[in-house]
This record gives C-alpha cells, structure tokens and sequence, in this order.
C-alpha cells in the first residue's frame, strides 16, 4: 500500500463582486461546495467557500471578507442547492444576509428564538429569553381531498426529533416539508478557545453513529492545520476503524428496512450480529462505537481484530440480505418506493449511500483518501428507490469486509503517534479533513491560532446535504409505504 | 337455563384465553426469529397494568370515543357466548346466526373506526379510513365462507353448521370446505390486523391500521380496546376451529362434556395461533393498496367455494 498526503487547500480571497463568477468556475470543473463556514474576526465577518474535487484529490477555498457590523454576502443559491441550506444556517448563526436568497428562511434557529441574536459571533453574549412560538412556515397544499398529517417531533420510535408536515391526497404523499434542529447542540462553539488536541473526544460524539468518521475528519484537518506528519499505520489503523463503523451501521440499516417492512426475523438476525460487531468494537478501541481509537497525530488500538471473523461476519450478512430479497413481498415493498433520480440526487448534493443508489459514484475514500487502498470497489446502482440504498448498503459491507481483510493483518495493537508538535508558523493556521463516514462524506474545517488553540470548527455531516433529498424522494409515494 | 350457563362459560372461557393466545402467538415468533421474547402471560400482565391506569381522554374526542371500547367489549362478548364453541346448543339460536355474528363484529369495528375519526387527529382517521376500506372488503368473504358451508346443512346458524359438521365430518372435507377453509383463513388475518394485512408490532405511525385507530386510547380505555382486539382473533380463529376441525365440540351442556369441550378448543386455539405466528415470520407487510387484491382473492375462493358446495352437492 501507497503512503498518501492529503494536500493542503488553496486559498484565495476573492471579493463580493468576483465570487458568483468564481463560484461557477469551479462548479462548473466538477468541483462540489463541501463547505461554507463563517468566521468572525476582529473587525469584519470572514466567509469560507471550500470547493472540493477528485480524484486527483484538489480543494480550493474562496475567502470573502464582509464588514461584521452589517455582513452581507452574494447568494450562490441559484447555482448551488447546497449553498442556499449554507447561507441559511450562516444566517442563523452569524447574522450574515445573503443577498437575493430565494428562500432567505430560518433554517437551524427556530422562530422562537430570539431575533436579532446570532449565537456564533464573537459579541454573541448570554442569550436573550425565548419569545413565544411562532408558527411552522409550510407551504398548505390546498385542494379537494387534500389533508395534512404532521408527525413528530416526538415519534413512537426511538429516533431523534423531527417534525414533519405532509400533504396528502387520500394516501398519495403531495409534499412533505421536514422541519430538524430540535437539538442542535451548538458544538461548533465549545470548540473554540481550547488546545487543539484536547477536543477529539468532543469531535466524537458529534453524531454517536459516526465516533469514527468525525473523530477522524477533525483529526484531518488539526494535522493539516498543524503540519502533523502521521505514521502510515496509524493511516492504516484509522482506515480499519473507520470500515468497522460502516459495518456496524450499514448492518442496523438493513435489519431496521426489514423490520419497517414487517419483515421482523431478518430484524432480529441482523440485532444479533450487530452486538458481535459492537463486542469486537469494544475489544478493539474500548468503546463499542469505537471511541478513543482515532486522534489527532495518531490511532490506538487496543487489540486488532481477527480478519477470518470479520470474514464470517460479512457471509452471515450477506445470507441474511439473500433470504430478505429472496421474499417477494420485502422486495416488491422495496422495488420502486422513494425514488430519487440521479439528476435530482445531483442537485440536492446528496452524499454516501443516497448518493451511490442514485447514480452517483462518489466516494471520499476514493476522492481524498488518507491512506493507499488498493482496489476498493464502490458500488453504485441507479434506480435511486428503496432497493437501491439497500443493495448499495449491503455491498458496501462486503466491500468494507474485504478492505478490512486486506487492513488488518498489516496492523499491531497499540498506539501509533506522530506526537503533536508545537506548530512552526506564527500566523493562525487553517486545515481541512474529509472522511467518508457511513452516512457519507464527512467534512471538518478547524481554523486555530499559532499556539494550537482552536479558534473556529466547522461541521459538515452528509446528513445536512442528504436530508432535502427526502421530501423529493417522497413525491408520489403513498403514505402507508413510506420506507 | 343450563344454555345461559354455557354461554357465559364460554364467554369467560374467550375472554380468559384471548391474551394468552396473542402471548403464545409472540412467543412462537419470537423463538423461529431466535429471540428470546415475554413470556405467555405478558399481554395478561400489560392488561392488569393499564385496568389500573386512568383513561385520558382528548379535548376534542366526543361520546364515539368513550363509548367505542364498550362497544367493541361488549360486541366481542356476545358473540364469544352466543357463537358454537363448547356447545352447539347455545342459549340464544338467533344470535348464534352467521349473518348476526359478523354483523356483530362489524359493528365493533365501526365502532372503532368512528372513534378514531372523533379524536380529529390525522392518524385516527388515517387508521379508520384504512381500516373500513379493509373491512367492506373483508366481511363479504367471512359471509362467503360460511355460506359454502351453510348451503349443505340448509341454515345460517352456526350451532347447526358446526353440529352437522361434527356428526358428519366427511361434509367439512371436500374441495368445497378446502376452499372456504382458505378463504375464512385470510379474512380472518385481515380482520385481526395480523400481517401480511397490518404489522401489529410496528411503532411506525405512518404504516399502521390498528393501531393508529387507538393510539390516543390511555388506562382502562386500552385496555378494554386491547382485550377486545384479542378476543376477536380468538372468536375467529375459534370459528375456524370448530367449523374445519369440528370435533370435540359438546352437543348439550353436562359438565364433564364442557370441561372436555374446552379442552380441546383450547389445543385447537394454540395450535392454530401457532400456525399463524410460524407463517407470519415467513411474510412482510403487503402494500396498501396490494392487500384488496389479496382480499379479492379471498373473496374468490369463498365464491368459488359456495358454487362448489352447491354444483357439487
């Protein structure tokens, strides 16, 4: 295996006049908007467009700088879907006004929470008391027979909240409109003001589904701030413990399809192998999602796992996923339900599995790896329904499987560490990390100051761009099939 | 007078049994999955904890909604008395007809449904609106059924139908009784909520039918609901015993006759809910709008089985 470098971004400041024409530039290259992040400086609001393409594995960033008392910005919404959910949040946060949004509507802050008010400045001060409930924007789907069904946000299920409006014409989905952000946790504030290597564990638990992927993106991008240089075993430690984070996930994912579909046996076998993988998880970082194994300079690992019993893992799986395809009603519940096409997949930004089962062949271990893997087959399908993102989930595991087995035995226990070298440069040092988590691609930006202590993270989960995908993928589908 | 008593036997005998029936169902599911489920009497044990509970009735909910639990109760335990189980000679030969008893059990289920649509919430009446285009289609084929059946005895009552099957059971096993077997089997599924028609173990608000009906039922008020539930698949899963497997059946109302009577209608209950829950693991839920087409199905044999009664006789 191949050591690989992660290049540094390009920066380049550009001003309010040249960014949609830069902007399209590199859209048009074939470059997607990985990120749009603000920072708040001493005196002016300082805008963040990362653009990121591969492979060859290429990022460029577009710096714009706006005046903090009254910082506005040039919307790139008519050229990108993922911009205009970008420029939303900035202006929750930041109280950045992009100018001619089409849809200039809170995004994370919901209309209770006081305006005028912009958590993530650094004047932000306590926050102000909650004003009353203001009502949920949607648009009312009017019409003979059409009712709405709000859902949540508290569900009968044990999921996070979200609320959800349809509009439903007997049992036809007309629109859903998706309202999340009951829980935003403000993580990319606790972040700032402290050492860089001492937050990892913060980075962890962004999402406890995905300790890997986001321990290891912010890992990225402090090396890449830092100028750390890390061991190619840790690269390769990081590599393994990232495939095992996909299986453990992608395998919850088919047994809860099946189960929703009321197909419970291929439920209850995939729960079972679910706990192996969570007890080999804990054998192998200490934590049974897989924590404390990734940080910044290095990896750790408690014990490697053996490769034969993630073999035997991913036959058990896959003869599970055979018997749940092989019943003609789990796969006529699946064939053709929640279609997204590859053009709408592309427009919306959609990433990881979404992505993949729509079309798109996009993958981040491919794109910006970390490490040297040989031969990694991605799958893709282009049906973009149900079935798609169950055959692109139960492929990737047998990828992932055989990636592992191909990793592990080049691994030894123990822990592996660049050690974290006082930075060289007396200027504030910026790095990027991209990481294809289970969901997706993951992307962590850390900006921080010479001494190593972070001044601003920023957070990108796949989830963000995959979530509008939704309402799209629902049109038309009728309400007692929804997946 | 000894007619009444072994009604109320076999009401008391339903209601007693039913919660054991889904308990057994789960468990038989449970174990072919390799879990280790509840135990037998666990839906008995959630039934004491909610009889405890206080019922909590929404803002909105009108007299449907309140009374709807009784109804559907006191539907269930009228036909669990009057229908031919431990005898075929029932208290109440009118009651025990087929056209009354599954005028009975629509009547509950209408109940329900107008009490999922008076909650005015989105799901009740999403769960009624399903529910009813479930039920026009189910009952027609539950008539069907028995008719096939009927036509060879010459009356709709239940107790003669079951009687001339126990005294004759040659009549029960022809192509005619095979078909209408298959036809009451599927119905039967359907009207219970059991899959591939409804998922009752699902917590997916959007798929359900059942349970979307009675998700603002509370305390005492589900209770009643989940009780009744239970007894209905018995009462029809009983039907299906007695009128296929129509042995064991007393003809009077001695004693020593009843107590063997429920003996063997509670083997013949365990082994058909069994069956049913072994064949559930095999299945996944059926789309909405594929489930008329099963129950069109069902309702063919069930013609089929009345023209083969009849042509073939």
């Amino acid at each position: 295996m191949t050591e690989v470098h992660p290049p540094s971004a390009t920066a380049v400041d550009v001003t309010a006049a040249e960014l949609p024409e830069q902007a399209a530039r590199l859209l048009g290259g074939g470059a997607r908007l990985a990120v749009v992040a603000a920072h708040h400086d001493l005196d002016s609001i300082r805008v963040v467009y990362l653009f990121t393409s591969g492979p060859p594995d290429q990022r460029t960033e577009l710096h714009l700088r706006t005046n903090a008392a009254r910082p506005v910005v040039p919307s790139l919404a008519a050229q990108s879907f993922p911009a205009s959910r970008f420029e939303r949040e900035m202006h929750d946060l930041y109280g950045v006004q992009p100018e001619n949004h089409p849809l200039p509507r809170r995004l994370v802050r919901h209309p209770h929470w006081p305006s005028g008010w912009y958590p993530m400045r650094a004047d932000a001060g306590p926050r102000p008391s909650l004003s009353g409930a203001e009502p949920f924007p949607f648009v009312t789907v009017e019409g003979p027979g059409v009712y709405e069904i709000p859902v949540g946000p508290v569900h009968a299920g044990l999921i996070e909240p979200g609320h959800f409006r349809f509009s439903v014409v007997g049992e036809t989905i007309l629109k859903l409109k998706a309202r999340l952000w009951y829980v935003h946790k403000g993580i990319e504030k606790l972040f700032e003001g402290h050492p860089a290597d001492q937050r990892v564990a913060l980075a962890e638990r962004v999402s406890g589904d995905t300790a890997v992927g986001h321990a290891l993106a912010y890992s990225l991008a402090v090396e890449d701030a830092l100028s750390i240089t890390v061991p190619a075993p840790a690269q390769r430690a990081r590599a393994a413990l990232l495939e095992l984070e996909r299986l453990h996930n992608h395998v919850a994912d088919i047994g809860a399809i099946c189960n929703d579909v009321g197909y419970g046996i291929a439920h209850a076998h995939t729960q079972r192998i679910r706990e192996q993988l969570l007890r080999l998880n804990r054998d192998t970082t200490g934590h049974r999602l897989l924590r404390g194994g990734v940080f910044p300079g290095g990896a750790h690992l408690l014990t490697v796992p053996d490769p034969a019993a993630v073999t035997a893992i991913a036959g058990d799986i896959a003869e599970i996923v055979a018997v749940a395809l092989d019943n003609t009603l789990v796969r006529d519940r699946l064939t053709g339900t929640a279609i997204l096409g590859t053009r709408q997949a592309t427009d919306i930004g959609t990433l990881g599995y979404v992505a993949r089962a729509s079309g798109l062949p996009f993958d981040a271990r491919v794109a910006h790896p970390h490490t040297g893997i040989d031969d990694l087959a991605v799958p893709v399908h282009r049906d973009g329904d149900v079935l798609a993102r169950f055959l692109v989930r139960a492929e990737e595991i047998r990828a992932s499987a055989a990636l592992l087995a191909a990793l592990l035995p080049t691994l030894t226990a123990g822990t592996v560490t660049a050690g974290v070298r006082q930075p060289r440069a007396d200027r504030p040092a910026s790095g990027v990390g991209i990481v294809e988590g289970w969901r997706g691609t993951v992307v962590h930006r850390v900006e921080a100051q010479p001494d190593g202590t972070l001044t601003r993270v920023k957070i990108v989960d796949p989830s963000f761009l995959n979530w509008p995908a939704l309402p799209v993928a629902l049109a038309d589908t009728i309400v007692p099939d929804f997946p | 007078m000894s007619a009444w008593v072994t009604a109320a036997v076999q009401a008391v005998l339903v209601a007693a049994v039913a919660p054991l029936v889904i308990g057994l169902m789960r468990a038989v599911r449970a174990r072919l999955e390799g879990r280790a489920g509840g135990r037998l009497a666990q839906p008995w044990r959630d039934l004491r904890k909610q009889l405890r509970k206080e019922p909590v009735i929404p803002a909105d909910a009108g007299m449907f909604f309140t009374a709807a639990p009784v109804v559907l109760m006191a539907t269930s335990v009228l036909v669990a008395g009057a229908a031919p189980y431990l005898s075929t000679a029932g208290p109440l030969p009118g009651v025990a007809d087929l056209v009354v008893v599954v005028g009975l059990l629509l009547l509950g289920t209408v109940a329900l449904a107008l009490a999922g649509l008076d909650t005015g919430t989105a799901f009740g009446g999403m769960g009624a609106s399903r529910e009813m285009t479930i039920a026009a289609l189910v009952e027609p084929t539950l008539l069907l059924a028995v008719f096939a059946l009927s036509t060879r005895v010459g009356a709709t009552d239940l107790g003669a139908i079951v009687a001339a099957g126990a005294t004759d059971p040659a009549r029960v096993f022809t192509p005619a009784g095979a078909l209408a077997a298959a036809a009451l089997a599927i119905a039967t599924l359907a009207e219970a909520g059991r899959l591939p028609v409804d998922n009752p173990a699902t917590h997916l608000e959007l798929t359900m039918v059942h349970e979307a009906m009675v998700l603002e039922y509370a305390g005492r008020d589900l209770a009643l609901v989940e009780w009744a539930a239970s007894m209905r698949l018995t009462i029809l899963l009983g039907l299906l015993a007695n009128l296929f497997i129509p042995w064991g059946v007393a003809s009077g109302a001695q004693p020593a006759a009843l107590v063997l009577a429920a003996g063997v209608f509670v083997v013949k209950l365990a082994a058909l809910g069994g069956l049913v829950a072994a064949g559930e693991v095999f299945v996944a839920k059926l789309r909405l709008f594929r489930v008329p087409e099963l129950l069109a199905g069902s309702f063919v044999l069930g013609l089929l089985a009345v023209i083969a009664s009849s042509v073939l006789a």
